[in-house]
């Protein structure tokens, strides 16, 4: 079978217990982005165990079609089962492009399937365009038309390369959390719905799961937060991150942190934001105490507005930074917090 | 009971990184280092020899410098060491890798690999799993309190919001995570039989069976680097350096500007 035989852009649509995550709806988006460059349509793949009427929701984000595998070993996330499930589809179908979630889900399942499937992946993507490969003509080479063009940091945020995979097919990406946009649902949108059966043998890949530890989620997930207040080595203790809560609260903001704070034991990990925590993009991110390694900006730098509080006025946060502020944050940050206040009174 | 430990050689990016004026990495110009999720997982390694007296295999896939860190693994306690180096393996992406690392392992006998979640270059987490697909048994990633259990391997696995405790039976794959398992320090003892008593059993593209030449380096990788830089920063905005009163002021302001408030 020929590459140009491989048609359409394929997202998985992550669920866990019958939720679809967010990065679910986020591939949608962009995939319909990369399906318009290529003149094609966008199927979600959705895997799981009595999860048929979850359809509908990746239909009002924008699935064209949505590709159901529901059968009961498909309860609990298990590599295997996923794994033949989501191979399956691909050799079935032959999409030209898959794109995956980068969660711990999506990163353990996509290496497993490309292998399988004999083609590449690019993982953590944060960019994905449809364009020539290579970038430029070069002697002696081929330059191929609508390729996917993967774009990811490495060396935890200090470079970043654009891959491609002009050879084989799907092109495969996985795609951090956070960083495409999903579209506005339509109310009432409905996709073609495929119920597919791949083979579900059990092998000795099969693992057991002896028992399921569900942790309630103990704070607000940051990368929904509209406004963020980040704080960073520099707020000194875990006890005048208070300040901070108090902004937050006076803003209607939620509270994060730089992986500092987190080495140091002051928040918790979900809270964390850069390469090794979240990717967030909120309308408002407050960068209070916080230096601004690679690894932190390069989850962050995305936001709309980022007003930076920083004594240290050749910290590199400022170069990514809206508005600046060189001083204090303990004498600053309570004051603001006051002025909010009062602006909001009003 | 064997296992194989899969350990990579990578620039030690803690100092920050060098590049070349092309925007590639210098990867001459930094220190090495044994990649810390693949000592963790030989640590965890260590921990099953200790209780069951497992034999442990180091496999590393490198350039010839790579040796270093198999001796550093032999001092921190690892019984055997294989370096599969050779100059038509090179620029080898995930695929090309864990298809010739898995050609290697089928050399040895094992009822364990373990290989580290994620190298510090790279951070893709592939490898291991692939090596996994190749060889057509289990993995679990991400692997916390990994335990041996006659035939079994008890793992706990972390997910977003909940932890699965898993149980498989050998042989499997498992990949370590460094935020969990501290790995121990080499003993002077070791150290000195690291480089005096211990052999690396170097490995070439011909000792590698049952690995089709389309599968290897930069030939046989399907993903192709089309770019790669420098991070682009997205470039400072304004800067002020005022009074706390004035930069009160001056935040109100942009947050009214921009209808924030």
């Amino acid at each position: 079978m020929s590459l140009e035989e491989y048609k359409g852009v394929f997202t998985f649509a992550q669920q866990v217990d019958h939720k679809l995550e967010g990065v679910a709806f986020e591939l949608i988006g962009k995939g319909k982005e990369l399906a318009k460059d290529l003149g094609t349509e966008v199927t979600a793949v959705l895997i799981g165990s009595g999860i048929k009427d979850l359809a509908d929701q990746l239909a009002e984000y924008g699935a064209d079609h949505v590709i159901v595998v529901d059968d009961p070993k498909l309860e609990n996330y298990r590599t295997e089962p996923y794994a033949q499930a989501l191979a399956g589809v691909i050799n079935e179908f032959k999409p030209e492009i898959v794109l995956v979630g980068a969660t711990a889900i999506g990163r353990d399942l996509g290496p497993t399937v490309s292998a399988r499937v004999k083609t590449g992946l690019t993982a953590d993507c944060t960019q994905l365009d449809i364009g020539n490969f290579p970038l430029e003509p070069k002697e002696g080479v081929t330059q191929k038309p609508n390729q996917l063009l993967m774009t990811r940091p490495a060396f935890g945020g200090n470079t970043i390369a654009t891959i491609a995979c002009p050879d084989n097919r799907p092109q495969m990406a996985t795609v951090r959390p956070g960083v495409m946009i999903k579209l506005d649902p339509v109310k009432g949108a409905k996709a073609d719905i495929i119920e597919f059966k791949p083979d579900l043998t059990e092998n000795n890949k099969y693992v057991e799961i002896v028992e399921v530890i569900k942790e309630a989620k103990k704070t607000a997930d940051i990368m929904d937060a509209k406004i963020l207040v980040s704080g960073g080595r520099g707020v000194g203790s875990p006890e005048n991150f208070k300040i901070l809560d108090d902004l937050a609260e006076a803003i209607g903001g939620t509270v994060s942190c730089s992986r500092a704070v987190v080495d140091a034991g002051w928040k918790p990990k979900d809270l964390q934001v850069g390469q090794t925590g979240k990717t967030v993009r909120p309308n408002v991110y407050f960068a209070i105490g916080i230096s601004g390694a690679i690894q932190h900006t390069a989850g962050m730098e995305e936001s709309d507005i980022i007003i930076a509080i920083n004594k240290d006025e050749s910290a590199p946060i400022f170069d990514v930074a809206d508005y600046g502020i060189v001083g204090d944050l303990n004498k600053i940050v309570p004051a603001l917090t006051e002025a909010i206040k009062a602006a909001v009174k009003e | 009971m064997k296992i194989v430990v899969c350990i990579k050689q990578v620039p030690d990016t803690k100092n920050g990184v060098v590049f070349n004026p092309d925007g590639t990495l210098n990867r001459g110009a930094m220190d090495k280092v044994m990649n810390p999720d693949d000592k963790a997982g030989l640590e965890v390694a260590l921990q099953i020899k200790e209780k069951t007296g497992a034999e442990i295999t180091v496999v590393s896939m490198g350039i010839p410098d790579a040796d270093t860190v198999i001796r550093e693994a032999f001092a921190m306690g690892a019984d055997k060491g294989v370096l599969i180096t050779d100059r038509v393996l090179g620029g080898a992406d995930t695929w090309a890798t864990s298809s010739t690392i898995a050609a290697g392992i089928r050399n040895l006998d094992y009822d364990l690999i373990i290989t580290g979640r994620q190298a510090i270059d790279g951070d893709t987490a592939q490898v291991g799993p692939q090596i996994a697909e190749h060889l057509g048994i289990p993995v679990i990633s991400y692997a916390a309190n990994v335990e041996v259990e006659g035939d079994y391997v008890k793992v706990d696995r972390q997910y977003d919001d909940r932890m699965h405790k898993l149980k498989v039976k050998m042989p499997c794959l498992v990949t370590a995570l460094s935020e969990t398992t501290t790995p121990r320090y080499m003993t002077p003892g070791g150290i000195f039989d690291a480089y005096d008593e211990k052999e690396v059993t170097v490995w070439g593209r011909a000792d590698l069976k049952d690995l089709d030449d389309a599968n290897i380096g930069l030939a046989g990788s399907p993903t192709k680097i089309a770019k790669a830089s420098d991070k682009v920063r997205k470039g400072a905005g304004e800067k002020v350096n005022l009074d706390p009163t004035a930069s009160v002021s001056y935040i109100m302001d942009k947050l009214t500007e921009k209808h924030v408030i």
